[in-house]
């Protein structure tokens, strides 16, 4: 049977990925951020999971204002990179799982989360971003991800507590997948920033620090926290953290915190980055037995990772 | 007849355009209008004659006149959103954090001060009301005393 075994949250900073794009990643405004995510990479190339979940919000790339799905889930094969503006960025076409995506589509829908259902779209650099992050610049990615784009552009996103409960829902359906796939959830956006407006800049590190706190410890009192106190203390554009309670609210109870990282700024933007891993044994084991054996291209190895057919 | 409103509560932050479903629809043609500007010809088009572009959207005079102004504060107070209104900043060649500097009336020099010093404070910036001086409650639920080092640094 499929299971999630881990969860991670990072900030998706569109100036995280020029830099990358830029090749600035060495200069020390951004090594500065750069170096708070090696320790991503390794623990992504040991825990070498086989699906990606990606919980992530469109910057109006694929959903103008014509369409604004609350929650739109990719079942699609592949999502190429959107052209933000600048032309798309050369990273790998993101890979979908058919197969395991619209087995959650059914299993939350049944399960009473309305999703939207996408077989077409681009993904622009809320989920691209935090793919670097984890993986690095390889020439693919090195497993299939699918995307789970949250409206949080306009007022009102879901809330923090159906975002948690929407988690649970899509646990529930990856445990009653068949194949033996080892799953790591993504959330990201946030944290504390405010891009609009003349209270633009606002950063909040007691906010976000007591939020990464919360997310391992005390997950459900979080995901209670109403929209006004996200705008209010972290910044119009902080509510982007809403999307972290999909990825926690995927993952067990109890969680053991394998790493934390927050610096600012990047750009506007508080960065803020988290790993939470299940402690079942069972997932440990699986783990373990993955480690070795092939490489992750997260590093300078150059050698194409061998992917693991859908 | 039409009844107005009560306030939202977050219509109290201090410098904020809450993008909301009102001005979404108020705001659909600013933000139909830069969605255009992702096709690198309909940008060259808009750059060449930027008042005739305008009129293909419908916008109000002011609508008009705030993006012909790249008068960013005025885009949002009339329904633009911030993701959007940054494609008319990018089809100028300005980043996000040069849009921010504008909208906050900064040079760019200090606002990026301001950022590498650790951001605006919340402090004094919660309310016009001046209701929530203070945090409503904790943030989250976990401890703050157990700390974790942070790697925040200035460079």
């Amino acid at each position: 049977m499929a299971k999630i075994i881990a969860g991670l949250a990072s900030s998706h900073v569109p100036a995280i990925g020029a830099a990358i794009d830029n090749k600035q990643t060495e200069e020390p405004y951004w090594k500065r951020v750069f170096a708070g995510f090696e320790k991503t990479k390794r623990w992504m190339a040991e825990t070498k999971p086989d699906v990606v979940i990606a919980i992530y919000n469109d910057h109006a790339s694929a959903f103008s204002v014509e369409l604004i799905p609350t929650f739109a889930l990719g079942t699609a094969t592949e999502f190429p990179p959107a052209d933000e503006g600048w032309g798309p960025r050369p990273v790998p076409v993101v890979k979908g799982h058919p197969e395991l995506a619209s087995h959650i589509a059914t299993s939350a829908i049944l399960d009473g989360f309305d999703l939207t259902i996408v077989n077409k779209m681009e993904v622009d650099h809320g989920l691209t971003v935090p793919l670097n992050l984890a993986f690095g610049s390889p020439k693919e990615w090195p497993c299939p991800v699918i995307p789970l784009a949250v409206n949080v552009v306009q007022y009102p996103p879901p809330t923090g507590k159906r975002c948690f409960d929407l988690g649970r829902a899509i646990r529930k359906a990856v445990a009653s997948y068949p194949d033996d796939l080892r799953v790591v959830v993504f959330g990201t956006g946030g944290m504390s920033h405010q891009i609009s407006g003349p209270r633009a800049g606002l950063i909040n590190q007691k906010f976000d620090k007591a939020f990464l706190d919360g997310l391992t410890k005390d997950p459900k009192k979080l995901a209670a926290m109403p929209h006004l106190e996200y705008m209010r203390e972290a910044g119009a554009e902080g509510i982007e953290l809403v999307m972290w309670h999909v990825m926690r609210g995927a993952l067990d109870d109890k969680v053991k915190e394998v790493y934390r990282f927050y610096t600012v700024p990047a750009s506007n933007t508080a960065v803020g980055h988290i790993i939470l891993e299940n402690t079942g044994k069972a997932a440990k084991t699986a783990a373990r037995k993955k480690v070795g054996a092939g490489k992750v291209a997260a590093k300078k190895s150059g050698k194409k990772p061998a992917r693991k057919a859908a | 007849m039409v009844k107005v409103k009560p306030a939202e509560e977050y219509e109290d932050i201090p410098g904020t355009f809450v993008f909301n479903a009102e001005r979404s629809r108020q705001g659909y043609g600013i933000n139909m209008f830069c969605m255009s500007l992702m096709k690198d010809e309909n940008r060259k088009t808009f750059k060449a004659n930027e008042a005739a572009y305008l009129k293909k959207y419908p916008l109000t005079p002011e609508q008009t006149d705030a993006i012909l102004k790249r008068d960013y504060n005025r885009m949002l107070e009339l329904g633009g959103n911030i993701y959007f209104t940054a494609k008319l900043g990018a089809t100028d060649g300005h980043s996000f954090r040069h849009l921010a500097a504008v909208m906050t009336g900064s040079t760019q020099d200090d606002y990026a001060k301001m950022m590498l010093e650790g951001g605006r404070s919340v402090e004094g910036n919660r309310s016009k009301s001046g209701k929530y001086d203070k945090p409503a409650r904790k943030a989250a639920a976990g401890s703050a005393k157990k700390a974790k080092p942070s790697k925040k640094r200035k460079s």
